[in-house]
Parts: C-alpha cells; structure tokens; sequence
C-alpha cells in the first residue's frame, strides 16, 4: 500500500513552512537583540533580563497566573458536580445536555464575553436580580471578578465536557462492586467514582489551564484597559510599541510556563500513589 | 457512569442554574439588539435600528462578507489537504508520520497568541502584505490540523486491504481514492469540515494579528468596537448567532431525520 505515501510530503513541506519556520522565528527574536538584519544577529539574554527586573511585569505575570488558577478551581468546583449529574441521568437527557454545553462554546468567544458587558454593569441585570433581594448594588464591571466570571463562562465547558467523558466511559459494575462490599453512597464517592474519574479532571484542567493564561480579550472587554495580563502585554509588544524581540521573549516565557504546568499535570495523572488505583 | 435513573431535584436545579449560566447572556444580547435605545441596561421598546444601521455600515458588512468568504475558502482548501494529508500519513513510514503528527499538534497545543505571533513576523519576514491572502493562509494553516485529527481515526479503523483490492481489480490510483478510501471516511471528513469552517468563522486572536489594510472579520470589528457602547455590536452577535445556530442544528438533525425516515420504511 505505497501509492499514496507520496501525499504526505507537500503537507510536510507546508507545515515546515507555515509551522516550523514561525516557531523558530519566535525563539530567534527572543534571543536577538533589535534593529538585527539577516546577517548580522547579535544574540543576548537581555529581553529576557528585562522582564524579570521589571517589578511591573512580575505583577502582571503573577496576577495571570493568579487569574488562570483561580479560573481553573472555580471551573472544577462548578464543572464537577454539573458532568456528574449529566452522566448519572439517562441516556437521552444526556444527548440533550452536552449538546447544550457544546452549541454555545460554537458561538463566537467574543460575542459570548461581550454579552456579559450588559448583565455586569452598575444597573445591569445582575444589580436588578441582587436588588430584589435587597442586596447590592455592586460593582463587577471591570474588576478581577468580571475576568474570573468571563473565563469561566468561556471555558467551563471544555473541563464539563472532560469530566463527563471519563465518567461516562466508567464500568458501572465497579460501583455494584463498591455497595456489594459495604461502601455507602459517599464512599463510593470518594473511592470509587471520583479516582477513575481524575484523568477528565486533569486533561479539562489543562484545557482551561492554558487558554485562560494566555488570554487577553477576555481582560481588555471585562476587566477595562488598565487591566493587563500576559497576554495583554505581548499585544501591546508587537501590535502597539512593535518590540518584536520583547514581545518573543515574553511569549517564550509563557509558552514554558504553559509547558511545565502541562507536564506537572500528566505527571498527576500517571502517578499511581496521586491519581488512584487505575490499572 | 452508574445509576441511570431520572436525574433528582438537586440535580435538576443544578442543570437550570446551568442552563440559565450559558443561555442568559445570549439571550440577553439578542433581546438588547431589538431596544430602540443605546442602553445595554435598560429595554425601552422594540426597533430594527440597530439591523438597518449594521446593514447600511460598509465596514460591517464587509466584515461579513470577509469571514464569510475566508472562512468557505480556508474549509474548502483545509479539508481538501487535510484529507489527503491525512491518507498520506496513514500509509507512511512511522518515524515520518511521528515527526508530522507532532509538527500538526503545534497550532493545537501551542496558546493562540503564540501561534499568531509567530505568523505575523514570518509574513513580515516574507514581506507580504498584511490583509486578505495573510488571513487566509493563516486560516488554512490553523483549521488543517484538526481535519487531519478529525479524519486520521476514521482512517486507522480502514481495512487497508480494500485499497489494495481495487488496484488489483483493475482501479487507478484516483479510483481507488475517490471510489473507495473517501467514502468510507466521509464522516470524519465532514466533521473536519464543519470544525474548520466554525474555526474559520470564530477566530479572533491569529486573525487580528495577522490581518491589515482594512481587511477585519467580525470578531475584530467586535473588538474594536466594543471599546465604545455600540448596540450595532449587538446586532451583528445576533446575526452570528443565528447563522451559527441554525448550520448546527441542520447538521445535528439531519443525520437524525435521515434515520427516522430510514427505520419507518
């Protein structure tokens, strides 16, 4: 079966080109200095020596993280319990229900966190609700809580979506199993359930983990222009102030951020003593 | 998952307030698109200012007619190379098909800022001009991964031996692939299409970056108008949510009602 071998290659030369070659140009910036042309490179670590003097970006480094780690609990404090009650129903409701988690994750993100605009404001619907209850009014509009709130909502879904699938996937006889020897409902739980279902949990933790480092429409829509994270600065590095070799380094900085929390993640995951006894 | 009964109150309050979470702000923008005021806060009445002002906004409407036009164009071309992509690294020798499949899994795994980053100095490096043909070509670049995900299963499940059947039969090479390998991955191949156009259709970040001389798609006329209250906004998420709507519910459904039609004959 050889005959059509051959297709492979111009995608191969296609993905050097539009893949590789950008990547690579990234990590060539980093580590130049400006105004370098093609023959003469002058390679320093100083992009980098800059952001780890600069009090200001350590500040916005650490809030980001701040933000994607608080992002990331609440979607699974949330996503949890609402994947476990997906799965446990029947079978049709459960069609129904992760259909009506996936549609909105196809609508645009922007659109999506733009809706919030109006629900969050001083007199939006939000205060309205609150005020019927004789609480509020209070200011969400461009605050850390706007961030946090506009991130989960774009990205809860991915973590639901997990945990169900590993809960779905689950054999139902363990549980039999668990009552059979004279676990309660809680501990059935917590032994049973919850371990064969952490693999969901780890890789829904990465697909919120690393879209919410990296945001930063999210921040610039909800949290106002004075609100600035990782993301944000590396707009403003190479579509404003056009330090491209500060703006690769940057990014460089949070693509190994990303990586190493990705790795701690999996290393979570195929841990026995971490993740349960899984076989 | 366990017990397969009906879903309790305290579930069932769990999926309202759920529900309530992902619907309300849509809703709440499609309501706001028909007010007859600039609010975002408060309805005074019913209007189609809003509409007739988006319909009348040149920038707007060439906007629309952008991400429509790139996002037909980038799923044509990246389910085409996707496919054959795809068949090609099925048949070829494994350290090859490593060394791609991983280089594919770049756009996938890397955060969206850095993968437009990456294409705004290498389009500058190049010296195109940034605008209509970077766009595309950054759409075709980013939506050709996930048709090769999207196609690679459906493949690997292929007896590879039906291909080979055809051949020796007397089938070209063309035959073979036309007659035989794509329809029985068709269904990979169509969800790898409807991915690549919604991806198409929604991307923002390698869109903003990559784009120029007047040439924007409705996320980033969305982003940049928002800075400024701007019920027009609210209109064109409207227009974007239905059309999106709409094109998921007939390509759910219609697999449904093929099949209800089928077991009633």
């Amino acid at each position: 079966m050889r005959q059509f071998r051959n297709m492979i290659y111009p995608y191969a030369v296609w993905t050097a080109i539009m893949i590789v070659l950008p990547m690579l140009m990234i990590l060539l910036y980093a580590f130049t200095k400006a105004g370098n042309d093609v023959t003469t490179f002058r390679f320093t670590l100083e992009n980098f020596a800059r952001f780890f003097q600069d009090a200001v970006f350590l500040d916005v480094l650490k809030r980001s993280l701040v933000i994607a780690v608080v992002t990331t609990i609440v979607c699974v404090l949330f996503g949890y319990p609402i994947a476990y009650v997906i799965a446990s129903g029947p079978e049709k409701s459960r069609v129904f229900w992760i259909l009506m988690i996936t549609l909105p994750t196809w609508i645009n993100m922007l659109v999506r966190t733009y809706a919030w605009v109006g629900i969050l404001q001083d007199d939006g619907l939000l205060n309205r609700v609150f005020a019927l209850f004789g609480i509020g009014p209070f200011h969400m509009m461009y605050t850390t809580f706007a961030v946090v709130l506009g991130m989960v909502y774009n990205f809860i879904p991915f973590m639901i979506l997990q945990i169900h699938t590993s809960l779905s996937k689950m054999d139902k006889s363990y549980l039999e199993a668990a009552s059979d020897l004279g676990a309660n409902r809680v501990q059935s739980f917590l032994r049973v359930t919850l371990p064969l279902s952490l693999p969901g949990v780890l890789s829904g933790i990465t697909l919120v983990f690393l879209p919410a480092v990296s945001s930063f429409f999210i921040p610039k829509l909800l949290g106002g222009g004075q609100y600035v994270l990782i993301g944000n600065v590396i707009e403003t590095q190479f579509l404003t102030s056009g330090d491209w070799n500060f703006g690769s380094a940057i990014s460089l900085i949070m693509a190994v951020i990303i990586m190493v929390s990705m790795y701690l993640t999996r290393k979570v995951d195929t841990d026995p003593a971490a993740s349960g006894r899984r076989e | 998952m366990a017990p397969k009964q009906r879903t309790g109150i305290g579930g069932k309050i769990i999926l309202g307030l759920t529900a309530l979470f992902f619907y309300l702000p849509i809703l709440y923008i499609i309501v706001f698109s028909f007010n007859d005021s600039r609010s975002l806060t408060k309805f005074s009445g019913f209007s189609l200012q809003w509409y007739e002002r988006m319909f009348s906004d040149r920038t707007m409407m060439q906007a629309i007619v952008y991400t429509i036009v790139i996002a037909i164009l980038a799923t044509i071309i990246s389910t085409l190379a996707g496919t054959l992509a795809a068949i090609g690294l099925s048949r070829s020798r494994r350290a090859l098909r490593n060394v791609v499949e991983q280089v594919n899994n770049l756009p996938i795994m890397n955060p969206e800022i850095v993968t437009a980053i990456g294409l705004l100095m290498f389009f500058s490096a190049l010296g195109v001009n940034k605008g209509f043909l970077t766009l595309l070509l950054a759409h075709i670049m980013f939506c050709t991964p996930y048709v090769i995900l999207s196609v690679s299963p459906k493949l690997r499940s292929l007896d590879p031996n039906l291909a080979d059947a055809a051949l020796d039969l007397g089938a070209t090479p063309l035959q073979a692939l036309t007659k035989v390998i794509v329809p029985q991955i068709m269904p990979g191949i169509v969800s790898g299409a409807l991915i690549a156009f919604t991806m198409s259709f929604d991307d923002f970040i390698i869109s903003y970056f990559v784009t120029g001389n007047g040439v924007n798609n409705i996320s980033i006329l969305v982003y940049t108008m928002s800075k400024r209250v701007n019920p027009s906004i609210n209109a064109l998420s409207t227009l974007v949510i239905v059309l999106i709507t709409v094109s998921l519910l007939i390509v759910n459904l219609v697999p449904i009602i093929k099949e209800r039609r089928r077991e009633k004959e």
